[in-house]
């Protein structure tokens, strides 16, 4: 690899080991989202326009503020609205910056067929090579967010890299960079932790009692984090899953049935051939020709 | 009537059985292909079968449901050759005398023998599962339409189908090597006297009534 920030953890499709000399001589990453600090501005959604030249169609206005309302193929974040009111009575107005959260689990990479599609670098980031991707949507039947959209221009599957291009160069992705509230920083994932462990602190003393990290565990953490208000209750943040995993079906899929179904073909043909060679093959002679005319004969009296 | 040297022949497949019987073979060989080499990437190379990765989630659909429906062409008058019989049962019983080449201890068959008419069954259930559970995985056009969950339901059942039905050539692949004749059979639309006699006696005594022999 030319860039040492991108030497590569795991990788789609592949059975052979990644090269994994220099892995984790530099450490994981994260970007933590502060909802707390979140004024749902789109800058973040401007900014990933920008960097990654990306232009969406332009979308109809459905009565709430979700602009576009969906991540698409070339919206690779979205600013989720949802109007909450809290046991108090009062109106929240909870708002989410949606997008890949960069699984150290991923379940994109798990369900991925196509070898090097999809790839996981050292630093946590979980990348998508297009130029790879053969468009069978896989890694949307994987992914626990819902997250990858393909493109119906040219059928290949999108979603956010955390800006693997400028991360590998040491700046921070462009939402990062263009977010007015410090809502969205960037750094080393330990120092992400501490950074919402103080916050949350914070939060706390200010009547949220429930504030808290969203990291999941079940798949493994992520690398976009979240610090929530109310962290025992995610799915008020537009319906963010409260205990994502990569789906059991998926893992059977991708994982044990994999060797165990390509293992019992392999012994079956093996089994026809051994079996042919054991007892011969199975021929009709001229004793079984005669004994059928002879049949054959009586039977027409 | 037969001479001495020349063994007396009676057709068992139709030329127009013969050409979609070997329609699905082609058939299958793509989508099998296809699909095993996104099942399992020590298989991708397969891919190249269509010509390559992203040609062969566009075709691999298109030639499944090309595959069940030339299948289905050719399985529907034969379903009642395949109907499980009580002396079947018998015949199942006697497997081990089946891979010894002891068919002279099995119970006679008719036109298909029970391992026969079990691969029939496999292969028509198993086409169906595909075909259902295809539609689903079927991202360009249909998988909008499903829950996620039921897409990844049908990932596995269409895993765990196509499984079974590459399983079950295998067996079919295996059969016809090794009984020779049943080449012949799906080649020329022939076998021998001897070999329905051999194979198939309830069958041969069929064919070979002074009322409906041909």
């Amino acid at each position: 690899m030319a860039l040492q920030s991108l030497d590569i953890k795991r990788r789609s499709a592949t059975t052979i080991p990644a090269p994994a000399v220099r892995v984790a001589a530099t450490t994981e990453v994260a970007k933590l989202i502060d909802t707390s600090k979140c004024i749902g501005c789109k800058a973040c959604q401007a900014a990933c326009m920008e960097w990654n030249d990306l232009r969406d169609e332009i979308g109809t206005t459905t009565g709430v503020y979700d602009n576009p309302r969906d991540l698409t193929d070339r919206s690779w974040t979205v600013m989720r609205f949802s109007e909450y009111e809290n046991p108090k009575g009062d109106l929240e107005w909870l708002i989410r910056k949606d997008g890949c959260m960069h699984c150290a689990d991923p379940g994109c990479l798990k369900a991925c067929p196509a070898p090097g599609a999809i790839v996981q670098y050292a630093n946590g980031i979980v990348d998508f090579h297009e130029e790879h991707c053969i468009g069978c949507g896989y890694c949307i039947t994987g992914c626990p967010f819902d997250v990858p959209r393909i493109s119906k221009r040219d059928h290949k599957a999108y979603k956010c890299n955390l800006c693997s291009d400028r991360v590998a160069v040491g700046l921070e992705p462009a939402c990062v960079k263009a977010c007015p509230t410090g809502a969205i920083t960037f750094g080393t994932k330990e120092q992400m932790q501490r950074d919402a462990a103080d916050r949350v602190v914070d939060l706390k003393s200010r009547g949220f009692d429930n504030a808290g990290l969203y990291d999941p565990a079940g798949v493994g953490g992520t690398h976009v984090m979240y610090v929530l208000h109310h962290a025992d209750q995610p799915a008020l943040y537009s319906g963010l899953p409260a205990r994502p995993v990569v789906s059991p079906l998926v893992r059977l899929w991708k994982g044990a049935a994999k060797p165990l179904a390509l293992g019992a073909l392999a012994l079956a043909a093996l089994a026809g051939l051994l079996n042919y060679v054991r007892v011969g093959p199975n021929e009709t002679d001229a004793d079984d020709e005669s004994a059928a005319r002879r049949e054959k004969e009586r039977a027409n009296g | 009537m037969a001479n001495g040297d020349r063994p007396e022949l009676i057709l068992r497949y139709q030329p127009a059985e013969r050409v979609t019987h070997w329609l699905i073979v082609v058939l299958f060989v793509c989508a099998a292909g296809s699909g095993l080499a996104l099942f399992h990437p020590a298989l991708f190379w397969l891919s190249g079968l269509l010509g390559g990765g992203p040609w062969s989630v566009v075709l691999h659909p298109f030639v499944g449901l090309a595959m069940c429906a030339a299948f289905y062409l050719l399985a529907r008058p034969l379903w009642r050759h395949n109907r499980l019989e009580p002396r079947d049962r018998a015949w199942l019983r006697g497997i081990r005398d089946v891979l010894d080449n002891r068919e002279d201890r099995l119970p006679e068959a008719g036109r298909y023998n029970a391992g026969q008419k079990l691969l029939f069954i496999v292969l028509a259930a198993c086409l169906v599962v595909l075909l259902g559970s295809g539609v689903v995985v079927w991202r360009i056009y249909f998988s909008a339409y499903f829950p996620i969950w039921l897409i990844r339901v049908s990932a596995v059942l269409h895993a765990l189908a196509a499984f079974g039905l590459v399983l079950a050539v295998i067996v079919h692949i295996a059969a016809a090597v090794w009984v020779k004749g049943s080449v012949g059979a799906m080649t020329r639309g022939t076998v021998t006297l001897g070999w329905a006699f051999k194979h198939h006696r309830a069958w041969f005594r069929e064919m070979t009534r002074p009322t409906t022999g041909r």
